[in-house]
C-alpha cells in the first residue's frame, strides 16, 4: 500500500513538472503573446493541480487533501481570468498579432 | 429538505478546509452554511435541484477532460520541432446573455484546447476568442455552441 501510493504520487509529481517544463517551452517558442497565454493557462493550471494532489495524496490526510484540491480549484478559477485580462490589456495597448496569423474578427479598438 | 443536505454538505466542507472536524467546528459550520444560504435564498428555487446538480456535475466532468485534452494538445504543439501555428481571434456569437453564463461561458474556453477568450464586444453579442489554429473557424465555433454553451444552458435554465 505504501509502495503503491509512492509509487502514484512520484508519478503525479512527474507529470506535474513535465507540464510546467512544456508550458515554459511553450512561453518561449509560441510567436506572440496572444499564444503564449495559451501554454501558461492551460498546462500551467494542469500542472499546478497534479503538483497540489500529489502533496494531498501523499500526506494521508483528508484535511490537507481537501485543501489540496481547494487550492486547485482557485488555479482554475483565476488562471483563465489572468490570461484574458493579459490577452485583453496587450491588445488594448496595441500589440499586434503574430505574422502567421490567419484570421482577426476583432473590431479595430479605439483608445477610450 | 434539499436546503438542510445542501448546508450539511457544506458544513462537512467547512470542516475539511479549516482542517479539524471537532463537533463544535462541524456546529459552526452549519450556522455559517445556513446564514449564507439565508442570503441567497431568493436565487434558488428547490424544485428540480438534483436534476440541476447532475447537469452541473456533468458539465464539470465534461470540463475536466477537455482540460487535460488541452494540456495535452499545448504539450504537442510546443515540442514539436517544426511548430506550425495558425493563430488568429474569431467571434463567437452567444446566445447565453446573463452576466455569470457569459462569464463561465469564458473561463471554459479559455481552459479548453486551442481556444482563449479575449473580450466581449459593447451588446453582449459576441464573444472574442483567440484561438491557436484558426484554420476552420466554422468548425470550432460549433463545438463551443454544441458542447459548453448547451451544457450551460441545460444546467442553469
Amino acid at each position: 500500500m505504501q509502495l503503491v501510493l509512492a509509487i502514484l504520487t512520484s508519478a503525479l509529481i512527474l507529470a506535474g513538472a513535465a507540464f510546467a517544463l512544456v508550458a515554459a517551452i511553450g512561453l518561449n517558442r509560441l510567436p506572440d503573446i496572444y499564444s503564449r497565454m495559451h501554454a501558461a493557462s492551460k498546462a500551467g493550471t494542469v500542472a499546478s493541480g497534479l503538483l497540489l494532489l500529489a502533496v494531498g495524496l501523499q500526506s494521508g490526510d483528508i484535511a490537507v487533501l481537501a485543501r489540496a484540491l481547494a487550492g486547485f480549484f482557485f488555479f482554475v478559477l483565476t488562471a483563465p481570468v489572468s490570461a484574458h485580462l493579459l490577452a485583453m490589456a496587450s491588445l488594448k495597448a496595441g500589440y499586434s498579432m503574430a505574422n502567421q496569423s490567419v484570421c482577426n474578427e476583432m473590431p479595430v479598438v479605439n483608445n477610450e | 429538505m434539499i436546503i438542510y443536505v445542501l448546508s450539511l454538505m457544506m458544513a462537512i466542507i467547512w470542516a475539511a478546509i479549516t482542517g479539524s472536524a471537532t463537533i463544535h467546528n462541524l456546529i459552526f459550520g452549519f450556522l455559517l452554511s445556513a446564514a449564507a444560504l439565508w442570503i441567497v435564498r431568493d436565487e434558488m428555487s428547490a424544485t428540480g435541484y438534483l436534476l440541476r446538480l447532475g447537469r452541473i456535475l456533468s458539465l464539470l466532468l465534461l470540463f475536466f477532460k477537455e482540460l487535460a485534452l488541452s494540456a495535452w494538445k499545448v504539450a504537442v504543439l510546443v515540442t514539436r520541432r517544426k511548430m506550425q501555428v495558425k493563430p488568429g481571434i474569431f467571434a463567437f456569437p452567444l446566445t447565453v446573455d446573463r452576466d455569470f453564463e457569459i462569464t463561465l461561458l469564458a473561463n471554459l474556453i479559455t481552459l479548453t484546447p486551442g481556444t482563449m477568450s479575449v473580450d466581449v464586444s459593447k451588446d453582449r453579442k459576441f464573444l472574442y476568442v483567440h484561438a491557436i489554429d484558426c484554420s476552420d473557424v466554422e468548425a470550432t465555433k460549433r463545438e463551443i455552441a454544441e458542447g459548453f454553451e448547451r451544457k450551460i444552458m441545460e444546467a442553469f435554465r
